[in-house]
């Protein structure tokens, strides 16, 4: 399976929750399979998808879903010492981890060679750490959902992409509209 | 009450409930404040962009946000003010240890002081300079107009600033 096809697998279980997703091709994609108010698509600033996802998390009572990759978290390694130590229990960090740089050309990433990233994840003090085959990627965030504690999930998937439309939304409409949502959850 | 006092009581007064911080020397007491205030939440980060993610967070999440960091990692923060607190039109106070001016005991810091304002102007960020203890009287405001213009805007602090408020 390809990051698209887990998307397309998980969107009956995220298509209702806060979804904070990752620049590039996971954000059209996720935009072209399922466009809801309850997503924050980021259009820039690579990396911090798992940033915001705790900030949001830590700053309201709704379930947060951070999508995120692999380069993605290596860009922003620090980030995962700031998840372990300030625990929100309404969090989970979906790592759809393909070891490539998917939106730049499919150039590898260490995650696919030599360094696994749920071991780094468990190293930083991150609790409830899965890695999980494509395949298993619904099932596992869907009991993730239900247990109610911080998780990480690292989805191992292979590299490839599907032809998607770049995001027409101005992003202050992207913005305000998934923050009418937050309120309105809260 | 300290003037460091009254800054975080600004804070608090314009409904920061969100800080994170990256550490400086002259930061250290005001990080310490915030530290033990229940007022705010306070997540440390490890870089300032990190840090600025979380905000963006934050905000959205319905608490209001600031970052406190050093102006040496003004750099690091580039892409994310602009594509993503400009960008998304987010409001963030940025309160700045500003190293390298005059007091300044270590070289280096002065080659980053040398270039801080000019950055911040080409990012077109609003910017105050706390040179003086009565320059904290406008912090109240800086943060209000911060939250009305939806804006990142960075508050220089100086040594000078720091060695003369308790």
């Amino acid at each position: 399976m390809i990051r698209a096809e887990i998307l397309k697998a998980i969107i009956p279980v995220i298509s209702d929750e806060l979804v904070v997703s990752n620049i590039g091709l996971p954000s059209q994609e996720l935009h072209m399979l399922d466009d809801q108010p309850t997503n924050f698509y980021m259009l820039g600033t690579m990396g911090l998808a798992s940033s915001i996802g705790l900030g949001l998390a830590l700053s309201q009572n709704e379930t947060v879903i951070a999508i995120d990759g692999d380069g993605s978290v290596l860009t922003n390694f620090g980030t995962l010492p700031t998840i372990a130590n300030n625990v929100a229990n309404n969090f989970i960090l979906l790592i759809i981890d393909n070891g490539s740089y998917g939106s730049t050309g499919d150039q590898p990433t260490y995650a696919g060679g030599k360094t696994s990233l749920a071991k780094v994840a468990e190293a930083c003090g991150c609790d409830n750490v899965i890695e999980c085959q494509a395949s298993e990627t619904k099932d596992v965030l869907e009991a993730a959902i239900q247990g109610k504690k911080m998780t990480i999930i690292v989805s191992k998937c292979e590299s490839g992409n599907i032809p998607v439309p770049v995001i027409d939304i101005d992003p202050a409409v992207i913005r305000h509209r998934f923050m009418e949502e937050v309120k309105a959850r809260n | 009450m300290s003037i460091t006092q009254n800054m975080l009581d600004a804070m608090v007064k314009n409904k920061i409930e969100f800080v994170t911080t990256v550490p400086c020397k002259q930061l250290s007491g005001i990080i310490e404040l915030l530290e033990n205030d229940e007022r705010i939440l306070h997540i440390p980060s490890n870089k300032e962009d990190e840090g600025m993610g979380l905000c963006a967070g934050a905000y959205m999440g319905g608490k209001r946000p600031c970052i406190i960091m050093q102006n040496t990692a003004i750099g690091v923060t580039i892409n994310t003010l602009v594509t993503l607190i400009q960008y998304y039109r987010m409001p963030l106070p940025i309160l700045i240890s500003y190293r390298g001016e005059v007091g300044e005991k270590v070289q280096c810091q002065v080659e980053m002081a040398v270039h801080t304002k000019a950055l911040l102007e080409q990012l077109k960020v609003p910017t105050y300079h706390f040179h003086e203890p009565k320059h904290a009287d406008e912090f109240d405001g800086i943060l209000n107009h911060t939250f009305m213009a939806k804006k990142p805007v960075a508050i220089l602090t100086d040594a000078n600033f720091w060695s003369t408020i308790s």
